[in-house]
């Protein structure tokens, strides 16, 4: 089986988010990127899935030059091979778009997301994806069995979970449980600089919206404390003044 | 023009987010003098679909069918799509649920329409479109100005609440075909804990951490969320060690919330974790340690032991409630 799977290069979770240009750029000084973590959940599946010689894992990635570290760390985790569509992701619709054409042109089983990215929190590409394709998309798993033709899926639902089987192509996008995320051991990080990352052109995609400003959120007030031996005037504190029970 | 909601039911009925979404299309069909027309797929009864009027949908649109009893995005994405068309709607609403996530990207690109997901305010109109959004996981918003002639728009839960604006719902039947190749994701089960509060809808949250030990010390953690009628949470190390489940852990790379009220207990408050919550309208934190980042975000903070604070809230709780 042939199992793909995208990757978003994404701010290290401690970053402190700043803009520039009048807050309508993100600040990339000093920021260390990394593989979104929830990326790593789909591929360390996708992975274990296909352990034993019974599939491949393709990495794929929208971005320029710069990301390519990222990407091997992909290759060093365990991925096969890699590939790099060349453009700056402008948004979910781009990188979706840029995905399916490659996927179409290139047969895969399976594609698998990450939930969402933690950088614009969009939960669109997976679900894009699959509308591109005209394939069922599963959003939100937390389970994924494929044996290369039928899989059977666990999907987060509000206050519990539903299982859905699939015969045939799907796109999914991974939360946490789906898997534990691997690390990379030495093989993997020195097997990695010499594993295939093909390099791809971006086709053309008309722009639907953009973002036009950040802003970051207003900073709260001081704490109020409340001494622990009267840790029960919390409860007046939260019903007469803050007034949320 | 006019304006088409996406109205989710589970089991046959509304949650709150609906409602929320509801006002939210209204406000804008509104602002654009046009009309609100709500799509319900399932089975829903006639006594609840009236109910959306309340909230300002003049008519709703009913899909009865039972290939549509339970969720498949692909196939959904159809309906609404078709009766957007139909409607002349070029302004779709949804909540931003776990079904919502999976829906609202493929409307968009069968609409081919700019989508703004985790929407935290009404459109700016002035000279354009642009919705304000979560972005970095609650570290910062993106403000994303749409160009296409049709939008997607899914408003996360608890960001512009419930607003009455009753109008007369008429209620028509709509029955689009359905594709099979558009139903193959089969849905075999549906597990739900019906007694417990959805997290991502939750107005009031307990939270707890590391800090609790065990997961044999939750029963006080429960209890003070039962009383409160709250949703539990936990921070990320609690469920990889499987103390709780992976579908309570917030932050960063859990959900991300924004109740009205967020108790984190013995909780630290690294910035993975402050991410996702830090939108709480109210936070308290209660934990041994004075130095605990939290703090620092905290609206109300007790510095003491979780095991000798927490019980007296519960007291306290059990007599302000008399
Ligand atoms: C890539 C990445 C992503 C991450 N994503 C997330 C995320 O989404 N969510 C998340 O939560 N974390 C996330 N983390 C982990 C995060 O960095 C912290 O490790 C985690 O939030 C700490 O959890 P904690 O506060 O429960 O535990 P600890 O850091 O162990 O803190 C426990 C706290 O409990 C207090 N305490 C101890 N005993 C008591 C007592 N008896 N009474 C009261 N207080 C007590 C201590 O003073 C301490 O402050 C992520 C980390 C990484 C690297």
């Amino acid at each position: 089986m042939k199992i793909l799977v995208c990757i978003s290069n994404v701010p290290d979770t401690t970053t402190k988010i700043t803009f520039t240009n009048d807050n309508t750029q993100f600040n990339t000084a000093g920021v260390q990127f990394i593989v979104n973590p929830y990326d790593e959940i789909a591929l360390s599946r996708a992975i274990e899935l296909c352990e034993g010689g019974k599939g491949t894992v393709t990495v794929i990635n929208v971005g320029e030059a710069a990301t390519e570290p990222t990407i091997r760390k992909a290759l060093a985790i365990g991925a096969d091979d890699a590939v790099r569509v060349n453009a700056t992701p402008r948004d979910a619709y781009f990188t979706a778009f840029q995905i399916a054409e490659y996927a179409k042109a290139n047969d895969f089983d399976a594609i698998l997301c990450g939930r969402e990215s933690i950088d614009y929190n969009g939960s669109q590409v997976a679900a894009m994806i699959g509308e591109f394709l005209d394939i069922p998309s599963i959003s939100i798993i937390k389970k994924l069995d494929f044996d290369g033709t039928t899989a059977t899926i666990e999907r987060e639902i509000e206050g519990g979970k539903e299982v859905v089987s699939v015969t045939g192509k799907f796109v999914a996008s991974c939360a946490e449980g789906t898997a534990e995320a691997k690390i990379p051991n030495m093989r993997g990080i020195m097997s990695a600089r010499t594993k295939p990352l093909t390099v791809v052109e971006a086709a053309a995609v008309e722009e639907l919206g953009k973002v036009t400003k950040f802003e970051t959120p207003a900073p709260r007030g001081a704490v109020r404390l409340v001494p622990a031996e009267s840790a029960e005037d919390l409860i007046g504190l939260l019903h007469s003044e803050a007034k949320v029970i | 023009m006019s304006v088409l909601v996406y109205v989710e039911q589970v089991d046959g009925k509304f949650k709150k987010s609906v409602f929320e979404a509801v006002s939210y299309a209204k406000a804008i069909a509104d602002n654009q003098n046009t009309s609100l027309t709500a799509i319900s797929i399932g089975n829903v009864a006639e006594g609840d679909l009236k109910e959306l009027g309340k909230y300002g949908a003049a008519k709703v649109l009913n899909v009865a069918n039972d290939q549509l009893k339970t969720f498949v995005n692909q196939a959904y994405a159809a309906v609404i799509a078709e009766a957007a068309t139909k409607e002349g709607s070029n302004i779709v609403v949804l909540s931003n649920s776990f079904s919502g996530k999976g829906l609202s990207p493929r409307i968009a690109v069968k609409l081919k329409a700019g989508l703004v997901d985790g929407a935290v305010e009404l459109p700016n109109f002035d000279g354009g479109f642009s919705v304000k959004k979560t972005a970095f996981s609650g570290k910062a918003f993106a403000v994303t100005s749409l160009t296409s002639a049709n939008k997607v728009i899914a408003l996360n839960p608890n960001a512009f609440g419930v607003k009455e604006n009753p109008a007369e719902a008429v209620i028509e039947n709509f029955s689009p075909e359905v594709k099979a190749t558009d139903l193959t994701a089969i849905v075999k089960e549906i597990v739900r804990a019906t007694n417990k509060v959805s997290l991502p809808d939750a107005e009031l949250v307990v939270s707890a951490g590391r800090g609790l030990k065990g997961p044999e010390n939750w029963g006080m953690i429960e209890e003070l969320a039962d009383l409160l009628g709250a949703a539990t949470a936990c921070s990320k190390p609690v469920s990889d060690a499987d103390w709780r489940p992976h579908s309570e852990h917030v932050g960063q790379t859990g959900i991300a919330i924004s109740p009205n009220l967020y108790i984190a207990i013995g909780i630290s408050g690294a910035i993975q974790h402050l991410a996702g919550v830090s939108s709480s309208k109210v936070i308290v934190v209660i934990n041994k340690d004075p130095e605990a980042p939290f703090f620092k975000v905290a609206d109300y903070g007790i510095v003491g032991d979780a095991f000798e604070v927490v019980p007296k809230i519960i007291a306290a709780l059990k007599a302000h409630k008399g």
